[in-house]
């Protein structure tokens, strides 16, 4: 740095960034690709000036020649402007026909957080909190079936893995009302692993159809009811009028977006959709509305969602139409039932909060609530303050397990299914959690950012890498606007890899089944398979304490 | 693996019957213990089909505690049958003070009840006793109930069946079942002892009941008092034959469908299609899991077996008219009824429920994939 430079306190140095570019000359070809595809334009090209010093060899004549000789080459130059600050997507070193481009963390934390809030603006950002682990990846299965038989064969034997989604009446007033032709409630058989709610708009149009396609295949070919919900953004027109609808659960939140499109594709609908979600919560960012930036409302986002172009859609925290969750509940699932007839299921979602069972306790006595889905703290967003993610929010284990053992108590663990949601997979162990949080209680899990992950090829992590889904610069094309970028992304190859998400998981799910001697039915609540080395935690959770 | 044997019999027979079946089968139990269900009672209790009759064990201490109670409430003691216990036991069944099989006379103010009014506060007493034993561990009550008796035992059944002496004349039945164990909760507490009992209805397992736990709590959360114990997985099997006959109103053609429903495109192409739906829906946590082999007997006077999904267990069914048996293995058949027409034998299989009704005539087979009798 020249003497002169002026230094303010945001003036940072590469090595006070959360990742340093290594470059290296020898390799480089000068080709351009890193600097034009970095999505944050972390890399620049870089002019440096060299000077090589020359030793005469000839003292004894006296002359001096120049000790020394300047060159120039052409490089790469990493931005430490903090509004530049490489995110760590490697996305130059995807690119680099050499491989001499590389981002790699900085050895301690670094000093990029204190100054990432430019003009009084907190930092926001896509993905998940930024803990990595969790107490899901350490629940073991212990309860092998030894004791009078060899276990069963998960590749072979006949497994009946579906779960329920709707208000199942307890058993007695079901033959009742069947022998009466009083009305039954409808109930979904679907497959326990749901695509949570990821909407139009929060993610690129290509990836939204290669979600839905792969779960058209995953039910029509391979006959897996693997549903799908649409977040809150509404749902293109053509699929509105489609039969692939029967697999899609609609969002309604806080903003209403799309649903004016919804409501008018009422009539022309070949197919009721398989269920409604009523949104009051959102694990990443409990409490907080949708936050769709204006870089992303298009003209396509902007006619689905019924909004102009070019605007940011901050959804509010609340239901602004109601006084309290009660009555929003109460009010919002009967308007919604009436809607279809009562054909089709409604339940709510609520981020994961120790005000749970109060949410419960209103659904048990509200004989149309379908469901309760409860997204903990771990789920992820396109959007969110960071301090909303990194710190608010309510863990999902002992959530999913008071709920479960609260309606225990009320003889109504049948009745209402309670779906699970937020980093179920987040260290890539998704049969592992999603089969630990069933056990725990869950009727079925929902995931979101794990199928950007694995289907997308999201580069996000918790160790803060990417995460720059908000600002509709995804380097992978998955949560982007921008048709250069989302043409990255094949839909084709979406829905292929969808279907092998869903093929392996299946395969994973009896290989943890089978050896616990469970096949007939999907083991909701069976928490003696469960153990854990914490005692704490298997105190909390009332499962096994194993060491 | 435990072995199982039940016997239906136009004549009354001795329990030993059962105990030599048991032990012809021994290969398969380790011998831990026996159970004993006996129904529709021949002999002196032949007089006497409404007088429930207390079985179980009990102390010095217990007996005494046991009679004032009874004297309280105004049971009279009606017939007793004493067992003479030898001096010398046999390793490994514990000291006992007393086998109780005793029947009854109601109180005077109970006659103007209803059948149904005297049955349910039987197991109102029958509960009450039990938790009155487990206070003070001196007395275990298996059942109080009208022609019926229960003994259970820790050791071999034949070694037990001896020492008790159950081949006297006075102690016959014409509906036997029994089970010889295999210790799996180390500790052995008898009640975790098959058969189990609950209002008349009686079953007994081999095998492990891997959903245990979730059915447990469904079924202590009806909120009716006599879903509970629950120190044996198979206990289950019981309540929820219970359940589907008191409280859902279904006969044994429907259990089946409740423990172990059909796949969900095996219920589509059903003659009972949407009421097989709505069961499987609202039952879903009475879903039993692993291999087991049920067998039961119900209030009038029907045997049956049943086996879990995958058919994991075994089982066979066979006889002559006036005499048919349910046993774990066909040489425990062949020990009993070695005259029968074996080409019968019959072996049910995943979606099968063998019935023997009450006139013992034949073995009826009733397939989970066949149309449903009229409901009511």
């Amino acid at each position: 740095m020249s003497s002169d430079r002026s230094i303010t306190p945001s003036s940072l140095s590469i090595k006070d960034l959360p990742w340093q570019i290594l470059w290296n000359k020898e390799k480089c070809t000068l080709c351009g690709s890193c600097t034009s595809v970095c999505p944050v334009n972390a890399v620049e090209l870089g002019v440096f000036r060299k000077r090589t010093v020359q030793v005469p060899l000839n003292i004894a004549t006296g002359k001096q020649a120049s000790g020394s000789d300047y060159s120039i080459y052409y490089g790469i130059r990493q931005r430490t402007d903090p509004a530049y600050a490489c995110v760590g997507c490697a996305m130059c070193s995807l690119v680099c026909p050499n491989d001499a481009i590389m981002p790699y963390r900085g050895d301690e934390a670094d000093k990029l957080r204190y100054h990432i809030d430019r003009g009084g603006q907190p930092r926001r950002r896509g993905g998940r909190r930024n803990v990595p682990g969790g107490i899901l990846d350490q629940i073991k299965f212990i309860r092998i079936s030894m004791l009078t038989d060899p276990a069963l064969d998960a590749g072979r034997h006949e497994f009946e893995l579906k779960t329920l989604l709707g208000r199942v009446l307890p058993p007695e007033e079901n033959l009742k009302f069947l022998d009466d032709n009083g009305w039954i409630p409808p109930v979904r058989e679907i497959y326990p692993l749901m695509i949570g709610s990821m909407s139009f708009g929060a993610l690129s149009p290509t990836m939204w159809e290669g979600l839905q396609m792969g779960v058209s295949y995953l039910n029509e070919e391979l006959g897996m009811p693997v549903r799908v919900c649409t977040g809150e953004g509404g749902c293109p027109p053509r699929l509105l009028r489609s039969r692939f609808l029967k697999y899609v659960i609609l969002q309604i939140a806080s903003g209403y977006f799309g649903w004016d499109e919804i409501i008018h594709a009422i009539p022309e609908m070949k197919e009721d959709p398989c269920a409604i979600e009523i949104k009051y919560g959102q694990g990443a960012k409990p409490g907080d509305g949708g936050l769709l930036m204006w870089h992303k409302v298009n003209k396509l986002i902007a006619a689905i969602r019924g909004v102009p172009p070019g605007i940011s859609l901050p959804s509010p925290p609340t239901h602004q139409t109601k006084y309290s969750i009660e009555e929003a509940v109460a009010k919002m699932i009967q308007s919604m039932y009436m809607a279809w007839g009562f054909r089709v299921p409604v339940y709510p979602k609520i981020s994961g909060t120790s005000t749970a069972l109060a949410v419960l306790n209103n659904l048990t006595r509200n004989p149309y609530a379908a469901g309760l889905a409860i997204d903990g703290e771990d789920g992820g967003t396109g959007a969110a303050y960071n301090v909303s993610m990194n710190h608010m929010g309510h863990p999902i284990a002992s959530n999913i397990r008071d709920s479960y053992l609260n309606l225990v108590t009320l003889g109504m663990q049948n009745e209402i299914p309670i779906f699970a949601g937020g980093g179920v997979g987040k260290s890539g162990n998704l049969a592992a959690n999603a089969a630990a949080l069933i056990m725990l209680g869950a009727s079925g899990v929902q995931i979101g950012k794990y199928m950007m992950q694995a289907a997308g090829g999201c580069l996000g992590s918790e160790s803060d890498r990417c995460n720059i889904c908000n600002i509709g610069r995804c380097p992978k094309g998955i949560t982007s606007q921008d048709p250069r970028l989302y043409r990255r992304l094949d839909p084709e190859q979406v829905a292929q890899r969808v279907v092998d998400v869903f093929l392996s998981f299946d395969t994973e799910l009896k290989k943890i089944v089978a050896p616990l001697g469970r096949s007939t039915a999907l083991p909701i609540g069976m928490s003696d398979a469960l153990g854990i080395s914490d005692y704490h935690a298997a105190e909390r959770l009332k499962i096994k304490y194993v060491v | 693996m435990c072995r199982l044997f039940a016997i239906t019999s136009k004549e009354p027979l001795s329990p030993m019957i059962a105990a030599e079946a048991l032990d012809v089968m021994r290969e398969g139990h380790d011998g831990s213990g026996v159970g004993l269900f006996m129904r529709d009672l021949g002999g002196p209790f032949e007089e006497m089909k409404d007088a429930p009759i207390l079985s179980g064990i009990f102390t010095e201490k217990g007996i005494k505690r046991l009679d004032q109670f009874m004297m309280n409430i105004g049971f009279m003691t009606k017939y007793k049958l004493s067992v003479k216990i030898p001096k010398v036991r046999p390793a490994g069944v514990p000291k006992r003070d007393l086998y109780l099989v005793r029947a009854y006379e109601y109180p005077e103010e109970w006659e103007k009840l209803s059948v149904e009014e005297k049955q349910s506060r039987l197991l109102i007493l029958r509960l009450e006793l039990r938790t009155m034993g487990e206070e003070e561990e001196d007395m275990i009550v298996f059942s109080f109930w009208p022609d019926v008796i229960m003994i259970k035992e820790i050791g071999d059944p034949m070694t037990v069946a001896r020492f008790l002496g159950l081949g006297r004349k006075d102690l016959c039945a014409r509906i036997i079942m029994a089970q010889g164990r295999q210790n799996t909760n180390y500790a052995i507490n008898l009640y975790a002892c098959h058969p189990f009992f609950i209002e008349g209805f009686s079953t007994m397992t081999n095998g492990e009941n891997t959903a245990f736990i979730p059915i447990k709590e469904y079924l202590e959360s009806r909120g009716f008092h006599g879903y509970m114990g629950y120190q044996s997985d198979s206990e289950v099997f019981t309540h929820i034959l219970h359940y589907t006959y008191e409280k859902l109103r279904l006969g044994i053609e429907w259990y089946k469908h409740v423990i172990t429903p059909l796949q969900d495109e095996n219920i589509e192409s059903h003659p009972n299609a949407i009421f097989l739906k709505q069961l499987k829906h609202s039952c879903r946590r009475l879903i039993i899991d692993g291999p087991n082999c049920v067998i039961g007997s119900l209030p009038d006077h029907s045997l049956f077996m049943v086996q879990d999904r995958k058919k994991l267990r075994p089982g066979v069914v066979g006889g002559k008219p006036g005499m048919f048996a349910f046993s774990s293995e066909i040489c425990g058949l062949d020990a009993v009824i070695p005259d029968r027409d074996k080409t019968k034998d019959f072996q049910p299989m995943h979606l099968d429920t063998v019935i023997v009704g009450p006139d013992r005539q034949e073995v009826r087979v009733c397939r989970q994939t066949e149309v449903l009798p009229p409901l009511h």
